[in-house]
């Protein structure tokens, strides 16, 4: 199949690239950009651990093909830390001990950073609520409403 | 003169044992920076992709590799033909068993692999695993074990056909494995025969699988120049695999090189040699090229080792006081099509005769049967000691049984057969020698804690209008630290684990262990161990593992063995390191050593305590100012054989709301108390606490893995596999006691498989609990709300008036 | 899990989307959320050779309301459907039932229009619209059609929607005063689909209750609409004992799939329970409790 000419903005940079049009979003970030930390955990869209923000908007990338980017706007976990300073949710997951084998934590950081946008004060309720597009099997999920509730603080007193 | 303060603030500086460090792993997984299998990249690297049968049981008439070959980007196909004058068609499991690499002849369970396709791309691997074409003939599956002895039974394993010495004890049919007895059979016979009151109970431990949320896969890379195999894998025991992979391939095992990067969680399924692993590596001979392969979570669900399918039969002896006198206990155990389970070599029910628990029974006797069955193989102890999971929930359930026959409160019944503080070291029924535990005071301070007559009493007025609500106790007793080597190998290599240390001129220290962090924080953890050791700051402590060419050789991180046995490992080849850091002290102080104390970070002379050599200054005169005679340097290496297990303990509480209509169950609360000896990390020890109760929650109220009849696997996506989300998941609650092991060399017990181990009775004794006032003893897992709605149905309490 | 190639198509207006359809027939697929179809693409149960993304078609997208009817644009996500203040004053059953659907990040690519279309009688819309007495508006290469929700859906997978035909908006009456609704939705997990559902809207006249949809999830070939247990209903001061033998008639219509959610008879049982209690909730919401 012939490839197509995408370009998107990924973490403020401007990237291009050529794709097949049934790549995934997921594969073209981790294998043609080397953007790795976003990661495939059950390619049925119900693990959240390919979770990056795309316009605005936390979306699973394995579920999304490449194309679909072509324009947009990508943030994934690579982008979080804005000039060597943590962004709130990752210390939030440091600080709380909100994460264990890592490899839910890039899906979970994303969209921790979305929600908190959607809901900047949010209850525990609203959190498990928010987040419940991302499964966990390390942390039982405690440490990771404390991380949220962390950032939610650090973020408002900023 | 140092004072307290001083003291205490040097301690404080260390960041050593009891301190709730933050962790060394988070800036990199917080970062994106963490370095899985699936990230591994090398230059001129392959995919692979697998060809897996759609059937449970069917011969193989013939495979045609010709359009997949024809697929411009398609490297090779391989199949057991092409395995077979390697002589690698066929693998050992670490059961004594063998396992086909690829199908050879025959597929056994649904998904089997039977063609590894190679190609440019993943794209195109996939595309060409749907081009070869595989004809098979139809064979009659066998899916329930109950069925599988049957005289005319379908012959699963045609290979082992004649061949009735099995590895652990003759074998008595075609589809059996093995029979292992232990105990006092005719003593325990002899009890249940006279005795007051007796119970028995059949209960089934449904198939599970650990579904870590990064499934398996490797990079092998063959250097045909060097003739060196380098492989990256999702493994939780690399120098096992590098044994294993040099035995099969003929590599010496000097030119292979296992590293397990950064693991996505493991839980037990990242311990056996899988085929993926083992055809991947052969690509990259054949090929001469890196070769990646990575399931996705189909394959994972269904073909990688999955937990539990045990089928047990339960009896308990006792007085009507509800005093235990015997226990007597029958399993039917399904292993799948090969018996790949991950046990110590000895035990092909692994750990499970620790099934007395935490009560003093003086006679027991356990039979386990294995047998073969047209499903995936395995029986890895999914977050557990080797079957410990079973035992506990044999033993609690039974417990229960027993107090509500006798009509004894389920807490009081415990404390009637605990045994007693004074009793340790307890030797069991089965020989197994407890070495500390406090039953008594863990419960009762559960039992305060949650108010547990105020739920009784709450309980009582709900039965008498109709609600549901149950109360589950558990107080289990866990068994890790696999193990003391004159009873625990794996493939014959006794199950030590081990670490260096070295200590460099400047003071900080860089150790290696033998063990690999799957999210256990190691890198944390065991530099504390090293900070309180040798009063050198966590911070200045690099830790390693994972990697077969620079780590020293060890058995792995499962079972709950690394705290008790590598950190044994750690905590004395750290005392190594003092005890020649004490005698530098001494030369450098002018002193005796017996002079000499350890204060912190430093030897001070007793009496004149400014008289002293930090382990900084000692670091440095290590590489230029040591006693004569002594070599320089400041290392030590430390391979530990435990003497024995550690023996964790806990008291549970769970309290559950049952919706009669829909057969939904609520955990109102849950109430978890360890009791894991010395703490080494608390945040790490309650992070673990919880992620096993989430597993445990997991395991008892969705988790199964089901066949139909034709041994077609059902339910093996995220779809229908439950893993709970954080709307599901129950908050926890943790407690906990300090009994420390006394030949521990820190007094550390394992811990993050307890709530694992803990929970799970207690979630089914909760639901039960529920019912028991309707004569309800048990009922199976998973406490989903279809299956409990049916025990609802079934008494009809869901009738309207 | 890689889906088998296809051609991609983007078409920026809806007559372009239907001219692509009607050029590839059988070998095109429209892509709307992509939630159902990726997956099935993944899997290999589905192979188009053109795929046509109507993402960037912007007639189908939004949320307005006209002469008392609302027209919720095709594409619109379950997301914006929860983020309505006009659906949450005007038809709130529609963003609440969404809230039951999936999890956040797939409500922010899964659309009210592909829920509907897909046809599968596990999604949640099918049942909404029918309680909400929906209609759909189909765009095809001759025109447009309305048609109701009721009677839209002919089997699994299987709707009125012709093959060139796409589904372009559907409109809602608003609800009247004095409505009551209520969805009822039993699954094991977020992300899953229901176990049993029922929808109910009704209106009340005082005490007695002047029009009501009773409508199911999950448990037929479509989802159903159980108009015996509405006509007991209606006319009606609605006890307890009539929704209970109301929930019954429910039952009566189900013909549920068995499969790990549970067996027929649990489903039906369920459908029977969610709409005792979709019935009561809707009750007191009706009566402003």
């Amino acid at each position: 199949m012939a490839k197509q000419h995408i370009s998107f903005t990924l973490n403020g940079q401007k990237v291009e690239t050529l794709v097949e049009p049934r790549e995934l979003l997921i594969h073209v970030l981790r294998e043609q950009l080397g953007q790795t930390g976003s990661h495939i955990g059950c390619d049925t869209s119900h693990c959240g651990a390919c979770t990056v923000d795309l316009n605005g908007k936390s979306v699973k990338a394995c579920t999304i093909l490449a194309v679909q980017a072509n324009d947009g706007e990508v943030l994934t976990v690579e982008g979080l830390a804005k000039d060597g300073e943590l962004h709130p949710v990752q210390e939030g997951f440091m600080q709380e001990h909100g994460l264990q084998c890592g490899f839910c934590t890039p899906g979970m950081l994303l969209r921790a950073y979305r929600f908190l946008q959607e809901n900047p004060n949010p209850t525990e309720e609203e959190i498990r609520w928010g987040m419940s597009g991302n499964l966990c099997r390390c942390t039982g999920y405690q440490n990771i409403i404390k991380a949220v509730q962390y950032a939610a603080k650090k973020m408002q007193s900023a | 003169m140092s004072s307290t303060a001083d003291t205490v603030e040097r301690e404080k500086n260390l960041q050593g044992i009891g301190c709730s460090r933050k962790r060394k792993e988070d800036p990199r997984f917080i970062q994106g920076k963490g370095n899985y299998v699936d990230d591994i990249k090398m230059p001129g690297m392959l995919f692979a992709d697998m060809v897996r049968s759609p059937h449970a049981h069917a011969r193989i008439k013939s495979i045609n590799k010709e359009k997949a070959l024809a697929l411009p980007g398609v490297h090779a196909v391989i199949t057991a033909e092409d395995l077979k004058p390697l002589n690698l068609h066929w693998m050992p499991t670490l059961a004594g068993d063998v396992q086909a690499v690829l199908a050879d002849e025959k597929v056994v369970f649904q998904q089997q692999e039977v063609a590894l396709v190679v190609a440019d791309d993943r794209y195109i691997a996939a595309d060409a695993t749907e081009l070869v074409e595989v004809e098979y003939e139809e064979l009659p599956p066998i899916v329930d074990p109950h069925k599988a002895m049957d005289p005319d039974a379908p012959i699963i394993r045609e290979d082992l056909v004649g061949k009735m010495e099995g590895a652990h004890s003759k074998r008595l049919h075609d589809n059996h494995i093995f029979t292992w007895e232990v105990g006092q059979k005719d003593e325990t016979d002899r009890v249940f025969e006279t005795a007051e009151v007796t119970v028995k109970q059949e209960m089934t431990y449904q198939r599970v699988h650990p579904s870590p949320l990064e499934t398996c896969g490797c990079v092998a890379s063959f250097d045909k120049i060097k003739g060196t195999l380098t492989v990256y894998i999702t493994s939780q025991a690399p120098h096992v695999v590098r044994t294993v992979v040099s035995q099969l391939s003929g590599i010496p095992e000097s030119k292979v090189r296992i590293i397990s990067p950064d693991i996505g969680g493991g839980f037990g399924n990242k311990v056996g040699v899988y085929p993926g692993y083992v055809a991947t590596i052969v690509a990259s001979i054949v090929l001469g090229r890196p070769v990646k392969w990575v399931e996705d979570r189909i394959e994972h669900l269904s073909t990688t080792a999955f937990a539990r399918d045990y089928h047990m039969t339960g009896e308990l002896a006792a007085d009507k006081d509800g005093r235990i006198k015997a226990l007597r206990v029958n399993v039917l155990a399904d292993h799948g099509a090969f018996d790949a389970c991950a046990d110590p070599s000895k035990f092909p029910a692994g750990l499970f005769h620790i099934c007395t628990g935490s009560y003093d029974i003086p006679t027991a006797y356990a039979r386990v049967d294995g047998v073969y069955t047209n499903k995936a193989p395995g029986g890895v102890a999914y977050r557990c000691s080797f079957r410990v999971t079973e035992a506990v929930y044999l033993i609690e359930r039974m417990v229960d049984v027993l107090a509500q026959k006798l009509n004894i409160d389920k807490a009081e019944i415990r404390f009637r057969n605990f045994i007693k503080p004074e009793q340790f070291p307890y030797t069991s029924a089965f020989g197994w020698e407890y070495d500390s535990g406090n039953y008594h005071a863990a419960l009762k301070k559960v039992l305060e804690a949650v108010d547990y007559e105020g739920l009784r009493k709450e309980q009582a007025e709900k039965r008498a209008r109709g609600e549901l609500m149950g109360i589950g106790i558990v107080t289990f007793t866990e068994i890790v630290g696999a193990g003391p080597s004159k009873t625990c190998d794996i493939l014959g290599i006794g199950m030590f684990d081990s670490c260096e240390i070295r200590v460099h001129p400047t003071g900080s220290a860089l150790a290696r262990m033998g063990t690999i962090t799957q999210g256990q924080g190691h890198q944390t953890t065991y530099a504390q161990i090293i900070a309180s050791e040798l009063g050198i700051p966590s911070e200045d402590i690099q830790i390693e593992e994972g990697d077969t060419d620079t780590a020293p050789y060890g058995l792995g991180t499962y079972g709950s063995r690394t705290t008790p046995v590598g950190g044994a490992a750690t905590a004395k080849a750290a005392r190594k390191i003092r005890a020649k850091a004490r005698k530098i002290a001494a030369h450098l102080l002018e002193v005796s050593e017996d002079d000499l104390e350890w204060d912190v970070d430093r030897f001070r002379v007793k009496g004149s305590p400014d008289q002293a050599k930090t382990m900084k200054e000692i670091a440095w005169a290590a590489y230029n100012n040591v006693p004569e005679g002594m070599e320089p340097g400041l290392e030590a290496v430390e391979y530990y054989d435990p003497p024995n297990f550690t023996y964790p303990f806990g008291a549970y509480v769970c309290v559950v709301d049952i919706d009669k209509y829909t057969g939904v169950t609520k955990i109102r609360r849950f109430y978890a108390l360890d009791d894991c000896g010395t703490r080494i990390n608390p945040m790490i020890i309650d992070g673990q606490i919880h992620g096993g109760l989430t597993e445990g929650f997991a395991v008892a109220m969705g988790q199964e893995l089901i066949y139909d009849e034709g041994g077609n696997i059902l339910g093996n996506s995220f779809m229908d596999y439950f893993l709970p989300t954080a709307v599901e998941t129950p908050h926890w609650e943790t407690d906990y006691t300090v009994t420390p092991s006394p030949h521990h060399p820190l007094g550390a017990k394992g811990v993050a498989e307890s709530p694992h181990v803990g929970s799970i009775p207690t979630f089914t004794a909760a639901v039960v609990d529920a019912f028991a006032h309707l004569g309800v003893t048990h009922m199976n897992m998973p406490h989903n709300a279809f299956n409990v709605w049916k025990k609802i149905h079934e008494l009809g309490l869901d009738k309207r008036s | 899990m890689i889906p088998g190639a296809f051609e991609y198509h983007a078409p920026t207006t809806l007559a372009e989307a239907v001219s692509l359809l009607k050029e590839y027939g059988d070998e095109g697929k429209v892509l709307a959320g992509g939630h159902s179809l990726l997956p099935m693409m993944k899997l290999r149960f589905a192979e188009p050779s053109h795929l046509i993304d109507l993402n960037g078609i912007d007639e189908l997208r939004g949320i307005r309301e006209e002469n008392g009817v609302i027209h919720i644009g095709a594409m619109t996500t379950e997301n914006e459907l929860i983020a309505s203040q006009l659906l949450w004053d005007k038809c709130p059953l529609i963003p609440e039932a969404a809230k039951l659907i999936a999890d956040p990040q797939v409500r922010n690519k899964g659309t009210i229009g592909g829920d509907i279309a897909h046809g599968d009688p596990g999604n949640d819309h099918p049942a909404i619209m029918m309680a909400t007495d929906a209609s759909f508006v189909l765009h095809g290469p001759d025109g447009e059609r309305v048609v109701p929700a009721n009677g839209f859906f002919l089997g699994t997978y299987f709707t009125l929607l012709e093959p060139e035909e796409i589904l372009k908006e559907i409109q809602v009456p608003v609800f009247p005063r004095n409505t009551g609704y209520a969805y009822s939705k039993l699954k094991r997990k977020t992300g899953d689909f229901a176990t049993a559902a029922a929808a109910v809207v009704l209106q009340l006249d005082g005490d007695i209750c002047t029009k009501i949809n009773i409508t199911l999830t999950n448990v037929g070939p479509t989802a159903l609409k159980a108009e015996e247990a509405e006509q007991l209903l209606t006319g009606k001061v609605i006890t307890e004992d009539l929704i209970n033998q109301a929930a019954e008639k429910a039952m009566a219509i189900c013909d549920p799939a068995e499969d790990l959610r549970g067996d027929v008879e649990y489903k039906t049982h369920m459908a029977g329970e969610m709409t005792r209690r979709a019935i009561r909730q809707s009750l007191d919401r009706a009566r402003g409790n």
